[in-house]
């Protein structure tokens, strides 16, 4: 058996440096094509023609002077246009063959409506009415009147988080090829190795005739998994048309159909006695999740297991857009609802929160001891003793400043990944794999663990990615990316390389087992100096390159993530403004395989985070059951000058180097709402009960009894 | 967007000649920033579009004939490049650079800004200046209107005037130059806008055949003192949710004349007269400006969702004559 161990600290090479991503100077530079910069030979534009109504029976479709239009080769109509369940869904798709005569095309579309029932708010249940709602589940654990009899303090509160869009930077689509019965697709997606399978479905063909291809991507958050409805109709069109169909949704489109994550609001009573142990825990809580309540109710309160606790949760159906998993699912709100009650509990005590989330780590559980250690390292980061101070800031003059914080959990056990790894006898190395790159540095990782296991720098190695003809890898959700591709890989190179040790064993007097593979050379582990180079070890294998495939190993990975995060603020509480001073991250992630681009991950989590906690709302008009806002100008994003000073922290070394790789993607984007509303609660003495943080709300705060 | 014919007149005589009488006939391009996006939305769709880029005597800036003159397709950034604008005529110079994201203060000019269109989310989405449904009913006084007007609620129009210099050159007393088929004319900067009261009505005053040429602001501005304040909630691309833009003159210790403009609260920059009564005679300070700012706001009837923008205007006002207070050689 094979040693496939991660190598000791002292012992890497690569493993844990500060190493930048390989395709950057590729995207900088504009050189690496994104789905949307395929073009190829006689492709086609296609364009989807979709509902205007939130909800509506379609009795009409009239397709037929549209296909008299210039242009225009194919029209297909979704199998499912009978019904539509939220506006921007697709009823009919054209393929034309240029973008305007798609776009003028698709007006001469006409399609007959019958108006049905809809709802497009962020109800309640009660005011939802039971046509709109399902209660999903109902739980207690203890004994939660025993429990608030113990408690000599509560807190009672609501909280909430609206429905948001994923607003990929690259938005949702595809290009779609015909060779004979074969089928190439270039997509954005998540999901290289599987979009054969959601092919192989919508079109009633095999899977293995399907090739899809993705180098790089811009971004998919959760709702890049599928082919869509839309990846389906791109290819019927590509078939009628007998030509390549690029099909690529408009800004627009992606913000009203390509992911809504769902809303999540409560009802909370929390009580803990004097001296800020938690004892009772109690809430009603309701979300939307589009049309059909898939999903469940989420699992408060978050992280802290507190020995009472009842909860109820009830689904509202809307049709504000279908569900996609988001960075995260659930975390972010059961987080923000969490938190936040448990910080009105601690300013109810008096406490400092903390102290009070230090007096109750030990119910976080497994992750207890990480948690004590990241909220020291995070107040140090943040200077947290010297900013706290109780809810409501003294200084004189409008602008008031508070800090707040969070912790949060998540899992990002290794998905099911195969590596292909290959030495050539002039000395080339390779590894490929059918996983994807979402921009989050995977392809850098792959590289970086072949090239430590070979021995090589990083440049030696051929990383091959993004194309499901290579051996298949999982799916990139839930953080469970690295976990797969970083032990495969690992895994592979070393059967590789213990062949290569076969051929070259003889020649150094040696036993294969006796050899190792550092900084260039082979040599014998036990007498360094006998060695000979990378590529003259190569040249031993003749004629015959020595391949090796493996598929994830889990004992050298495992599960299980923690990070506290802090912000500081400031409100201006004439104007009701929140500005980011200040926001640390201090996170785990297992072993940590390039710190440059983990680091990145968790930027980008923080300044995802603001803007969802500032600005994103996905505002729904009630009267027409539109979106309001589907596009860039008022579908607000942070920008540069908004998201404040960031400051990372990974956790490193013992503890934690030895669990091995855990997913990162998920994990940071969780905190950032519930530490910046605790912030702004600290600021303004007031609680801003709902994200996003606008001027509306947190004036109407101060309104209930603020210090305005 | 629907197809157009496509014009570039090299002088202003050609460009107007290439215009109709009617908006759907044809229309001006400067910056492009604004026209191009609502013809993608088929908001609008002229049949014809008259770009004035190539008319460079509407690019300058000249201190001439005892005014300020800015030619219509001076940039944001070019305003803010000027060092007298910048020095002396401050609650302009602030509103430009208030202006969010570099790309529109490079491309966006100053008459593009003063005649774009209002960015109401019901306008947008092709319901009309006045937002209503297929049956005629108002959209935004029951709907969304978290960024809609605060005066002149009793309708028809909710929007509000999207212009950033709107406010400064009123409180600037600036002219405007409009040209014609007959000729030019000039007006005040705040008889190019109008509340609409119809179904058809647009927000501007200038007729689909006038270009709006010039701006004047009268020499004597920078005897006045001036400044703009704008609420915004982000950094990077967006509105604000309430400004204001003030000029005072001082005799002595005391106000002898106040102009108070707010923007983004009402369908046309909104002048307070009853903020400037309540300034005229008074020392500058902070009570006399609270005291102005609760004027500015007391006739304030704001909709459903917006009576945060009443405090947001009050404030704008508030510290927009605070900073002529705090910059003031006391």
């Amino acid at each position: 058996m094979a040693d496939y161990k991660w190598p000791p600290a002292d012992k890497r090479a690569l493993i844990g440096k500060r190493i930048s991503r390989l395709d950057g100077p590729w995207k900088s530079s504009g050189r690496v094509k994104y789905t949307y910069d395929i073009n190829r030979p006689g492709m086609l534009f296609g364009r989807m023609i979709t509902s205007r109504y939130a909800h509506a029976k379609v009795t009409h479709v009239d397709t037929s002077e549209a296909e008299k239009m210039p242009g225009v080769k194919a029209v297909y109509t979704f199998p499912t246009s009978s019904e539509v369940h939220w506006e921007g869904q697709e009823i009919v798709a054209l393929a034309a063959e240029t973008e305007n005569q798609a776009r003028d095309a698709a007006r001469k579309v006409h399609i007959t409506y019958e108006p049905l029932p809809y709802l497009v708010a962020d109800a309640e249940p009660a005011k939802a009415g039971a046509q709109f709602t399902k209660e999903q589940s109902a739980r207690t654990t203890g004994d939660v009147a025993a429990g608030f009899q113990q408690a000599e303090v509560t807190s009672e509160g609501r909280y909430g988080v609206p429905v948001i869009t994923h607003c990929c930077l690259e938005a949702h689509g595809q290009v779609t090829e015909w060779k004979g019965d074969s089928l190439t697709v270039w997509c954005s997606t998540q999901y290289v190795s599987g979009q054969g399978a959601e092919y192989s479905t919508g079109l009633g063909i095999p899977a293995n005739k399907v090739e899809a291809i993705c180098p790089v991507m811009g971004g998919g958050f959760g709702s890049k998994f599928s082919a869509d409805a839309w990846g389906v109709a791109c290819a019927q069109l590509a078939k009628k048309a007998g030509r390549p169909v690029k099909m690529m949704l408009e800004r627009d489109h992606e913000l009203m159909v390509a992911g809504a994550r769902p809303s999540m609001y409560a009802d909370v009573k929390v009580g803990a006695k004097k001296d800020g142990t938690l004892v009772a825990w109690d809430s009603q809580s309701w979300g939307t999740g589009g049309p059909d309540a898939q999903g469940g109710g989420p699992a408060l309160p978050y992280i802290f297991r507190i020995p009472n606790v009842r909860r109820k949760h009830t689904a509202v159906l809307t049709n504000i857009g279908p569900e996609r998993a988001w960075r995260a699912p659930n975390h972010p709100q059961m987080c923000l609802i969490t938190m936040s009650a448990l910080d009105d509990l601690a300013a109810k005590l008096g406490m400092d929160p903390f102290d009070f989330f230090m007096k109750n780590i030990e119910i976080t559980g497994a992750r207890s001891a990480s948690y004590v250690e990241e909220m020291n390292i995070a107040a140090g980061l943040m200077d947290w003793k010297k900013k706290w101070h109780p809810r409501g800031d003294k200084a004189s003059g409008p602008i008031k400043t508070g800090v707040g914080l969070s912790i949060h959990t998540w899992a990002g056990a290794a998905n099911n990944s195969n590596c292909a790894a290959t030495i050539h006898p002039d000395g080339s190395a390779e590894v490929s794999m059918g996983t994807q790159d979402l921009g989050v540095g995977t392809r850098t990782v792959v590289g970086i663990v072949a090239a430590e296991t070979f021995g090589l720098p990083l440049e030696a190695v051929t990383v091959n990615i993004g194309d499901s003809k290579y051996p298949p890898a999982g799916a990139s959700g839930g953080s469970s990316t690295i976990g797969g591709v970083s032990t495969a890989t690992r895994c592979a190179a070393t059967d590789a390389l213990n062949k290569l040790f076969a051929q070259v064993a003889p020649s150094l007097g040696a036993t294969p087992d006796q050899l190792e593979a550092v900084g260039g050379q082979v040599r014998v582990t036990a007498n360094p100096s006998k060695g000979i180079p990378w590529k003259q070890a190569c040249a031993k294998l003749g004629a015959t390159a020595v391949t090796a495939t493996h598929g994830t190993d889990r004992t050298i990975t495992s599960a299980g993530v923690g990070g506290v995060q802090m912000a500081d603020v400031s409100v201006d509480t004439e104007t009701g403004v929140v500005r980011v001073n200040k926001m640390v991250a201090v996170q785990d992630c297992g072993l940590v395989m390039d710190l440059k681009t983990a680091e990145s991950q968790v930027y980008g989590a923080l300044i995802m985070g603001v803007t969802y906690s500032l600005f994103e709302e996905k505002i729904m008009d009630q009267q027409t059951g539109r979106c309001l806002n589907p596009n860039m100008e008022f579908y607000k994003l942070a920008g540069i000058g908004d998201v404040g000073e960031l400051v990372v922290h990974m956790m490193t070394g013992k503890g934690y180097d030895e669990r091995g790789p855990i997913g990162l993607g998920e994990p940071p984007v969780i905190s950032p709402g519930a530490a910046l509303s605790n912030a702004v609660a600290n600021a303004i003495g007031a609680r801003v009960p709902e994200l996003p943080l606008t001027p509306n709300r947190v004036l109407a705060a101060l309104g209930k009894g603020g210090m305005a | 967007m629907d197809a157009f014919a496509y014009a570039r007149p090299a002088t202003l005589s050609e460009a107007i000649g290439l215009l109709g009488s009617s908006w759907s006939e044809a229309q001006v391009l400067a910056g492009g920033t604004d026209l191009i996006s609502l013809m993608k939305e088929h908001v609008d769709a002229p049949a014809r579009l008259v770009n004035i880029k190539g008319i460079s005597e509407l690019r300058r800036i000249r201190e001439e004939s005892g005014a300020y003159r800015i030619g219509s397709l001076v940039t944001f950034e070019e305003l803010l490049g000027h060092a007298a604008i910048r020095n002396r005529l401050p609650a302009l110079a602030e509103a430009a650079a208030g202006v969010t994201s570099p790309q529109i203060r490079n491309m966006g000019t100053v008459g593009g800004d003063l005649l774009q269109r209002p960015r109401c989310w019901y306008y947008r989405a092709g319901y009309g200046l006045l937002a209503r449904d297929e049956k005629g009913q108002p959209l935004v006084p029951n709907g969304e209107n978290r960024y809609h007007a605060i005066f002149a609620t009793e309708g028809p129009a909710y929007f509000v005037s999207p212009s950033s210099l709107a406010p400064a050159l009123i409180a600037l007393d600036a002219k405007l130059t409009l040209h014609g088929h007959g000729g030019s004319r000039e007006i005040a900067a705040a008889g190019l806008f109008a509340i609409p009261k119809s179904q058809g009505d647009r927000e501007h005053t200038i007729q689909p055949n006038e270009i709006l040429t010039e701006i004047a602001i009268p020499a004597s501005a920078r005897e006045w003192r001036s400044a703009t304040y704008e609420v915004r909630q982000k950094e990077a691309l967006d509105w604000p949710l309430a400004t204001a833009s003030v000029a005072l003159k001082m005799d002595g210790s005391r106000i002898s004349a106040a102009r108070v403009v707010m923007g983004h609260v009402a369908p046309t920059p909104w002048r307070s007269a009853a903020a400037e009564r309540a300034l005229e005679g008074k020392p500058l300070n902070e009570e006399t400006a609270a005291a102005a700012a609760d004027a500015a706001v007391a006739d304030a009837k704001p909709l459903s969702h917006n009576a945060y923008k009443v405090q947001l205007a009050r404030v704008s006002v508030k510290r927009a004559l605070l900073a002529i207070h705090s910059g003031s050689p006391s």
